[in-house]
């Protein structure tokens, strides 16, 4: 700290001795500190905060023997149709002739209807079966993928949907859309 | 007047340890950053709960457009060069052998295999990732991905290879089954979706699970 007093430091020296004039080795910060930030909020902001992160998916082999597939008890099996507009249909086991296993919920719904299955089933019955639709985005499937994630299940697998499924996916949307206008307005 | 003079202080403030931290800091920041790599296409991938932080290296990565659009992309440079020579060798494309080598300097590739020699010919700096049509895969008869992925799996033959799909969150189903079925073709089993961290959702046996293993830790 004595470096800025030093300007009038030097009155001792004797008559005739030259004295400059000190000057103060002090140097302003500011503007350093100034560039400095600037550059540090640059390099955050541009820095890839999250790392993206990744979800395994194994697929399982399609195949025409019948003796290679796993067989799956009817009554463990849950099937998901991921439809348009995030609606999902499922049934359990197989589906009635009738389709009077045939139910609908939206998307938030899943994970209530996926715990009470597993919760109802013996862990080695358990299957979940994901079959998306030409109509659904990537955003649902990872979606789905991620709730049987979140349900903490082992055995689930991704199947295309049958034409008979999407023959009752019609018909739940024409009786959705004649007996009941109102829940179609609030869409 | 016996009021007691207080002495007064200097405002100024030594700022040289202010200074230290804040390089630090910079230096820090300068070191730690990777730039993202140029995209040619902007995806938006959707959310989940794995915490698995995807591998950079040894990395085949299909991007899905949110219109259905395929690019791929390889992480080295002499994959790129080994994939390209291989489609060329077993289509009969009529690359040169410089088209070729040029290839490895491409950061993806989004144009169906007719259009090859005519995108690797394409100066860097004039391709705009948004004006290409990408690698056809909606008709099966002829997904060209599977192409591209039997190539990829030839040059990674017995190497590890991390096969990816960024898909965007709004993009059809119809496009990432296409891109499913040309690994199913070439018997590519595992890989792994891109996603964005998200929280595990309290109360559900996931939470449970991973609350067990932070205590065994």
């Amino acid at each position: 700290m004595d470096i800025s007093e030093g300007g009038g430091g030097g009155h001792k020296k004797g008559p005739g001795v030259k004295k400059g004039k000190k000057l103060s080795t002090r140097v302003d910060l500011t503007p350093l500190v100034d560039l400095a930030f600037l550059l540090i909020t640059f390099f955050i902001f541009t820095t890839t905060l999250s790392t993206p992160t990744a979800m395994n998916l194994f697929l399982p082999k399609d195949t025409d023997k019948p003796e290679e597939l796993n067989k799956a008890k009817e009554s463990g099996a849950l099937t998901l149709i991921l439809g348009k507009d995030r609606n999902v249909y499922y049934y359990e086991g197989i589906l009635a002739t009738d389709g009077a296993n045939f139910k609908q919920m939206p998307f938030g719904d899943m994970r209530k209807v996926v715990m009470d299955k597993k919760s109802s089933t013996p862990v080695d019955d358990l299957v979940m079966v994901i079959k998306p639709t030409a109509e659904c985005t990537f955003a649902d499937v990872v979606d789905a993928l991620d709730e049987m994630a979140i349900a903490d299940l082992k055995r689930y697998a991704m199947v295309d949907v049958s034409e008979g499924e999407l023959a009752f996916i019609g018909a739940t949307q024409a009786a959705n859309a004649g007996s009941a206008p109102a829940p179609a307005a609030q869409n | 007047m016996g009021r007691p003079k207080i002495a007064r202080k200097s405002t100024v403030v030594d700022m040289t340890a202010f200074v230290d931290v804040g390089f630090l800091l910079l230096a820090f920041f300068i070191l730690t950053t990777k730039f993202k790599p140029p995209e040619a296409l902007t995806v938006v991938t959707p959310g989940s709960v794995s915490s698995k932080e995807a591998q950079a290296e040894d990395q085949c990565m299909i991007s899905i457009g949110a219109d259905g659009r395929v690019f791929l992309s390889l992480s080295e440079d002499t994959r790129r060069v080994e994939v390209i020579d291989d489609l060329t060798k077993r289509l009969g494309l009529t690359l040169t052998e410089a088209e070729v080598n040029a290839a490895g300097k491409s950061e993806y590739f989004a144009t169906p295999l007719s259009q090859l020699k005519a995108f690797v010919a394409l100066p860097l700096d004039q391709r705009k990732g948004e004006s290409f049509p990408g690698i056809p895969i909606k008709d099966t008869a002829n997904n060209e991905l599977v192409e591209w992925v039997r190539s990829v799996g030839n040059v990674f033959l017995g190497d590890k290879l991390n096969l990816m799909v960024k898909g965007d969150q709004k993009m059809q189903y119809p496009a990432f089954k296409g891109v499913i079925d040309a690994f199913k073709k070439n018997d590519q089993m595992k890989f792994q979706i891109v996603t964005n961290q998200e929280a595990i959702p309290g109360g559900t046996p996931l939470a449970e699970r991973a609350r067990k293993e932070t205590i065994k830790d």
